[in-house]
């Protein structure tokens, strides 16, 4: 779920917002419905972030049972501290881990590295995957594979890659990249953008070799029932949580 | 029912505290002796690195307390490792209540274990009414091998200890406030002994 302002939207290619609820009452659904784990990206840039960020994590711990993770903006220690002591289980770190990879270091001394995830958004300029910030719109020096290499010797716990090639076009995910970086990295990788039917799903788990699957809108919009994708899923073979 | 949860500043307490509530139990926070030692229920949390909360426990005394303790006592992930003789992460002694130790997964499989897995062989009141093969969720680079506590049985690459009992203490190594209606079933079988 992509959070403004406290409020649940999800963007095409990250640019035009549509609004799909209130986080607290969709987190619950989600519960409900067999979602394995949630995501919150703060995309709010206010003064007031932090403290509404905090108290929606705090609401959403109160009300679910299942683990979430945080992320949107979080750039030092006391920010992880804050977010954990509200009741999250994970937080991802993005732009702030690139302009400075110690963090990673730090939160995981800190913390331990089952709570510290790194997102990466990347996507290919001549052949070359590129991770961009800013939400897709900044390219940066840095190499996808490199990145995440790196990202993992300093400690995170799990990767969670958005191709922003395949976000928002409901094509599938980008199962050659996310093959390439399961099989170099030795931590889970959640596979994000690109998600628009269950096959999608299925390939990514199969020829994607992700880890974990995440997706907003075909969820939000309810063009898939978690419930039939998990079951699609286990006639697949794949081992899911029914 | 007086629920204290230990806090001695390791791990997401918060989702515990939750999780009760939503059982329609209170819970207290503290790292009080005293409130500790009479409590009906002890809750004994836990994520993070294994020496530096041992160094946090034995900071407070709680090294001393908790393996005296009669009262059921509920360790949660890190909480249940360092209940057991030590751990490989650390080189941690740990509270020497569950007769096994701690060691690393190997480099097989993806480190750390993070999501939903299945337990297996329940044997203890903790898992009343639950199915074998539930699904828990777990978050864990660290297990404690199949011994003669272990009264459920995970799987990620070898057969691990998913819980332990001996006596009054009971631990498991995933997170039952964060395992959906199955945990919700195993915290209440816990809080009803």
């Amino acid at each position: 779920m992509d959070i403004k302002d406290g409020r649940t939207v999800k963007g095409v290619n990250f640019v035009d917002l549509r609004d799909a609820g209130d986080p607290v009452a969709l987190a619950e659904i989600y519960s409900q419905e067999g979602a394995d784990e949630l995501v919150f990206l703060d995309i709010s840039a206010t003064e007031q972030k932090r403290k509404t960020l905090a108290e929606l994590v705090y609401h959403v711990a109160e009300k679910v049972s299942i683990p979430f993770t945080v992320g949107g903006g979080i750039s030092s220690v006391e920010d992880v501290d804050i977010l954990l002591h509200n009741g999250a289980d994970k937080v991802s770190i993005n732009s702030s881990a690139v302009k400075n990879p110690q963090l990673i270091n730090d939160l995981v001394a800190k913390f331990g590295s089952q709570c510290i995830v790194v997102a990466i958004d990347a996507k290919q300029i001549d052949g070359e995957w590129i991770v961009h910030l800013v939400g897709g719109k900044v390219p940066t020096e840095r190499k996808l594979f490199e990145w995440a290499k790196e990202v993992e010797e300093r400690g995170a716990g799990e990767i969670l890659f958005t191709s922003m090639d395949h976000d928002g076009t409901k094509n599938g995910f980008a199962n050659v990249a996310l093959s390439k970086l399961s099989g170099e990295l030795n931590i889970p990788i959640i596979a994000s953008g690109g998600a628009g039917n269950i096959q999608h799903f299925t390939d990514t788990f199969k020829e994607g070799k992700a880890d974990a699957a995440l997706a907003a809108s075909v969820f939000h919009f309810k063009e898939i029932k978690i419930k039939d994708l998990k079951e699609e899923l286990r006639k697949e073979g794949i081992p899911v949580r029914i | 029912m007086k629920i204290v949860i230990i806090n001695y500043g390791a791990g997401n307490i918060q989702s515990i505290k939750f999780a009760i509530k939503r059982l329609g139990y209170e819970a207290i926070l503290s790292h009080d002796v005293n409130e500790i030692r009479n409590a009906d229920k002890v809750i004994f949390p836990g994520v993070g690195e294994a020496s530096s909360a041992m160094k946090k426990l034995r900071e407070s005394h709680l090294d001393k307390l908790i393996p005296t303790l009669t009262q059921p006592v509920l360790g949660i992930c890190l909480g249940m490792q360092l209940m057991c003789n030590g751990s490989e992460e650390g080189n941690t002694k740990g509270l020497g209540i569950f007769d096994v130790d701690v060691v690393r997964f190997s480099k097989k499989v993806k480190v750390p274990q993070i999501g939903w897995n299945q337990i297996a062989k329940l044997k203890s009141v903790l898992f009343n009414d639950v199915d074998e093969k539930s699904h828990i969720y777990l978050v864990h680079s660290f297990y404690a091998p199949i011994c003669k506590q272990t009264i459920a049985t995970s799987s990620y690459g070898v057969d691990y200890s998913a819980a332990l009992m001996h006596d009054n203490f009971y631990g498991t190594q995933f997170h039952p406030e964060k395992s959906s209606d199955i945990g919700e079933r195993i915290l209440v079988n816990f809080l009803k002994m």
